[in-house]
Order: C-alpha cells, then structure tokens, then sequence
C-alpha cells in the first residue's frame, strides 16, 4: 500500500487519538437515508455507479437509524411530518450529523405555506445546507466531502460525555 | 337523445317539485339543486336504469368569502354508461354549516367528505366517521378557508423540541 513499505523496518507509527479516530469516522460515514420526496430520487441516484458514493466510503445506507451517523433529509417535512424526522433523529447514536438536503428541507423552499415546516433547523441541528431543487448528485456528494471535512476536524472526546436525550415512550395505537 | 338532455328530462320527470338550475360550460353539464334533495338525487343519479352515475370522483367545496350562502359542495360523478361527467352544486350557509352524507350512496365519497371537512369546516351529516383527513386531529382551523392565512396560525402546529 506504500504505507508499509516506507516503515518497513520500524512497525510503527504515531499518531494523535483525534486524528486516528476522526480519520476513521470520516472514511466511514453510514447515512440513514431519511427520503421524503423528490430530493430521495437524487440521493438514490448518488448511489448508483455513475455517481458511486461507495467512492466515500458511505455506500451503506441503512434503513435503521441505530446503524447510522449521518442523517440526510431529503424532502419536503411538513409539520405532521416533524416529529417522525425528529423521533428517528433521537434513536441514531451520537456522534451524528445532518444534511440538509434541497431548498425545501433548508428553508421551506417553494412551499411557502402552512402546512410545512420552513427549515428543518426549527428542530434539527443541521451541518450542512445544501441548495437545489433538488440538489444533483455532485452536490450531494460535495456536501458529504464537507461533512467529511468537518467530521475530521472534530476531537475524539467531544462527544464522551453526551447525555443520552430522554426517549418519549411508544404506544402502539 | 343527447345524455345531457336525458338527465335533465330524468330528474325533473323523477323530481318535480324540485327546482333544478342547470347550466352548460364546454360540453359539460352542472345542476345546481337544494341541498335538501341530495341524497334522494344521488342516489337516483346512480341506481336510475337509464343513468348509472355509479362512479363518484370527488366531493369538493367552494369557499365564496363574502357570498350570504359561504360554501357550495361540488360532486363530480361519472357515468361509465355514457361515458358522461356530470357536477352537482348544493349551496351551503355558514350559519347552518351542514350538508347530508352521500357515503351511504357511494362509498368514495367517504374519504373525499372527510377531506372537505378538514379543509372548510362543513359537516357532513350521518358521515360514519367524519374525522380530519390530512391536518393532526387536534388542529382548530380549516386551511382552505378563505379567512385562513397563508402562512397559517402561529403555534397551531406543534414542532418537535429542539434539544
């Protein structure tokens, strides 16, 4: 791999815990794909040959949200639609990101109404904005290079001592 | 003989007490009637031989703001017979915010009243379950009304906590 041959008689390298720890978590964002509309036919796209997100290391997008570190919305969330973004949102374990994808996760976009929630940021920490109506797939892809980039920046001990948030609890109904 | 002309010809021969103001837009037929007589229509519109409007497509309303009779209730019904879409109008006051059922006569209608209820408020009366159709059960509002704004009510809708 060229790594192995230029230490090859020390065995050993050293780094720091952050940079390890953030290099791995980087290479080996697990999205969950929270598709509501039409931006989750983009996001599909992505991961097609032609656009390859396995490219980052990030093909495996799980349909449970306790696998996953990175939640792209894309779509429209209205506000009936808020709390099931949000309660799935809850149950990914930490550390976790969000992308905003399109003009109407962002900021409401084209619907400019009652019925949907204008930026998702009301309830949501958002990383990433991404515009688009709907965004194409390189720019879906740009935004998970920056969520990379800022996931590589972080301190390994930064999210230790994260209270677990309180879970409302369930009824079948 | 033309559909149209036999429709007409129909309810009146079948209803003739009744007032029936009938008009005509690019081919197509709309009969406004009292909104009293609209089951005993409809369901003479559908089990009537010669008719078999037995495909009702959507039960809509119209919110006139400033009119004395506020709403009208629009029934699209179709008939596979004739190949032939007919619109019944039935006005509706504010004040006595109530139509009968027709989901006793097509089961369609059922879901599309509950929608014109969540959108304008108008109760359909007899309706087995006249519930909100698209809004959360607790909302106090109805969007499509023309006194409703645009951007809806401030903390109508609740939003998840931020945390």
């Amino acid at each position: 791999m060229g790594l192995e041959a230029k230490l090859k008689n020390e065995g050993f390298l050293t780094t720091t815990v952050d940079a390890l720890v953030g290099w791995s978590r980087k290479s080996s964002v697990w999205p969950m794909p929270m598709g509501i509309s039409c931006c989750a036919i983009e996001m599909m796209a992505s991961g097609d040959p032609k656009y390859d997100i396995a490219r980052f290391g990030s093909e495996v997008m799980r349909f449970t949200p306790r696998q996953c570190d990175l939640m792209i919305v894309a779509g429209t969330v209205t506000y009936k639609m808020s709390h099931v973004v949000k309660k799935i949102y809850d149950q990914m374990p930490d550390p976790k990101w969000v992308i905003a994808m399109g003009a109407c996760t962002s900021s409401g976009g084209m619907y400019r109404s009652y019925s949907v929630v204008q930026g998702i940021d009301q309830f949501l920490p958002v990383d990433i904005y991404l515009a688009g109506c709907p965004p194409r797939p390189e720019n879906l892809l740009n935004a998970l290079i920056q969520i990379q980039d800022k996931i590589k920046r972080s301190k390994a001990r930064e999210f230790q001592d994260m209270p677990l948030p309180e879970l409302p609890v369930l009824q079948n109904n | 003989m033309d559909i149209k002309d036999l429709v007409v010809i129909k309810l009146k021969e079948k209803f003739p007490k009744n007032n029936f103001e009938t008009s005509e837009f690019r081919n197509e037929l709309t009969v406004k009637l009292d909104k009293k007589n609209i089951v005993n229509v409809c369901k003479f519109l559908k089990e009537s031989e010669e008719l078999q409007f037995k495909f009702c497509e959507d039960v809509t309303a119209i919110d006139w703001a400033k009119r004395t009779d506020r709403f009208t209730v629009v029934y699209h019904i179709f008939s596979l017979k004739h190949n032939f879409r007919l619109r019944l109008k039935a006005d509706v006051d504010e004040s006595d915010c109530s139509i009968d059922t027709v989901s006793s006569v097509w089961k369609s209608a059922n879901w599309a009243e509950r929608e014109a209820y969540d959108m304008y408020g108008i109760k359909f009366k007899g309706h087995p379950d006249l519930r909100r159709m698209y809004m959360p059960e607790e909302f106090e509002y109805h969007p499509l009304r023309k006194d409703f704004p645009l951007m809806g009510i401030p903390g109508s809708l609740p939003l998840p906590k931020k945390n």
